[in-house]
């Protein structure tokens, strides 16, 4: 008597299953960017902070608006630009230069196995807090998307700047927005 | 040509090949996490963070119209926050409209109209999803508050029970085209619970050099 067993149809089973399964599986799981939200009270003064800052303001039809330094009534002029890699990407990376060759000679380090990851990312995070190094205020019209917002965050990103906060648009901001042309 | 001699039938072992593939089965069989029907379509923003999501979240999903829908993941949470909104809107769900709410995803129901939803059959839910308004955020009829505080509690209350860890992220999972109003409003109320910090859901994008 033969110990042989067809196993033909059992492999042919097997392999459908693996294909199915091969076939509906998703690895990418989704991505998240993790932001800390001011608390309401705290972001009204903080006059020191103000320095070195660039105020952005997002518009319809994914503009941005921005100025430097603190808001003046009278001498607060806006510039109008978007998010190419010319437009705020610019702005930023020329404001923050010094910052994002540090960190960039950081991330070289750590490429180089130098320095370990829980270092990296302690001499980033003091880097990128130091005084001189950039803040950016995000702020909104009643007309921005949300894609704007996240667009934003990650031009911060990428010009290593590690203080950004989203907060309130103030009425004056607006108006010099709505009288731009 | 007497020594030239022909097998009777190919008989090929089989058997490494069918380990293999077993193996492979076994693999993606445990791996695999089948995603809910979700009822509604989001178009995520991209962006260069290649973080994780981490697990246990509670999410908040706003679609391009603005609507607000609501998820929060595990069986015996989701259990226990339909209890708590019922006691507090005095309504009262049966045995199967508690399991409906049990397995299904996201939801985006007044709670006028949660009984209702729980009891239709897929079809009507579809229909209902594609007519809903999502979950009122207005100031007069904060519902979505609600979910948030009974939610978060019923999770904390379900990871004690089961010695796990208690920490539960909020997560925004926002269409890109959504108003950036909307998405203010929802973090507004998020910060009204004390809750400042966030995790905005995005697709992977190529960092420029």
């Amino acid at each position: 008597m033969s110990t042989h067993l067809d196993m033909t149809p059992m492999v042919d089973l097997a392999f459908l299953l693996l294909t199915f399964f091969m076939l509906t599986t998703t690895f990418s799981k989704p991505k998240t960017m993790e932001i800390n939200m001011p608390v309401k009270p705290e972001n009204e003064k903080d006059p020191q902070k103000i320095n070195n800052a660039v105020t952005a303001i997002l518009s319809d039809k994914h503009s941005v608006y921005w100025y430097y330094g603190e808001f003046n009534p009278e001498l607060t002029q806006l510039t109008k630009t978007d998010f190419s890699p010319e437009g705020i990407r610019k702005v930023l990376l020329d404001k923050n230069a010094s910052t994002k060759k540090r960190v960039g000679e950081l991330e070289d380090k750590l490429a180089k196995r130098e320095i370990a990851d829980s270092t990296f990312k302690r001499m980033k995070i003091d880097i990128q807090s130091e005084k001189q190094s950039l803040f950016v205020l995000i702020k909104t019209d009643d007309k921005a998307k949300y894609k704007d917002v996240i667009d934003m965050l990650d031009e911060c990103q990428i010009a290593s700047v590690g203080k950004y906060a989203v907060v309130d648009i103030m009425q004056k901001e607006y108006e010099l927005i709505q009288n731009y042309k | 040509m007497s020594k030239l001699k022909i097998p009777s039938s190919p008989v090929l072992d089989m058997t490494p090949m069918v380990d293999l593939a077993f193996l492979l089965v076994t693999f993606f069989m445990l791996t695999t996490k089948f995603r809910p029907d979700e009822p509604v379509t989001v178009d995520m923003p991209s962006s260069v963070s290649d973080k994780i999501l981490p697990e246990n979240v509670l999410m908040i999903t706003v679609d391009s119209a603005g609507r607000v829908f609501y998820n929060i993941e595990g069986q015996f949470t989701r259990r226990e926050l339909l209890a708590s909104l019922g006691s507090k809107y005095k309504i009262e769900f049966t045995e199967q409209e508690q399991q409906r709410f049990a397995v299904l995803s996201t939801i985006g129901m007044s709670m006028q109209n949660l009984k209702t939803y729980l009891g239709a059959d897929e079809a009507g839910r579809k229909a209902m999803n594609l007519k809903t308004a999502g979950i009122p955020i207005d100031s007069t009829n904060n519902q979505l508050a609600d979910w948030i505080v009974y939610g978060w509690r019923a999770a904390v209350n379900t990871a004690v029970k089961n010695n796990k860890e208690k920490d539960l992220r909020f997560a925004i999972r926002g269409d890109g085209a959504a108003n950036y109003t909307t998405i203010k409003r929802v973090v507004e109320i998020f910060q009204e619970q004390d809750i400042n910090r966030f995790n905005l859901i995005t697709t992977l994008e190529a960092k420029p050099q």
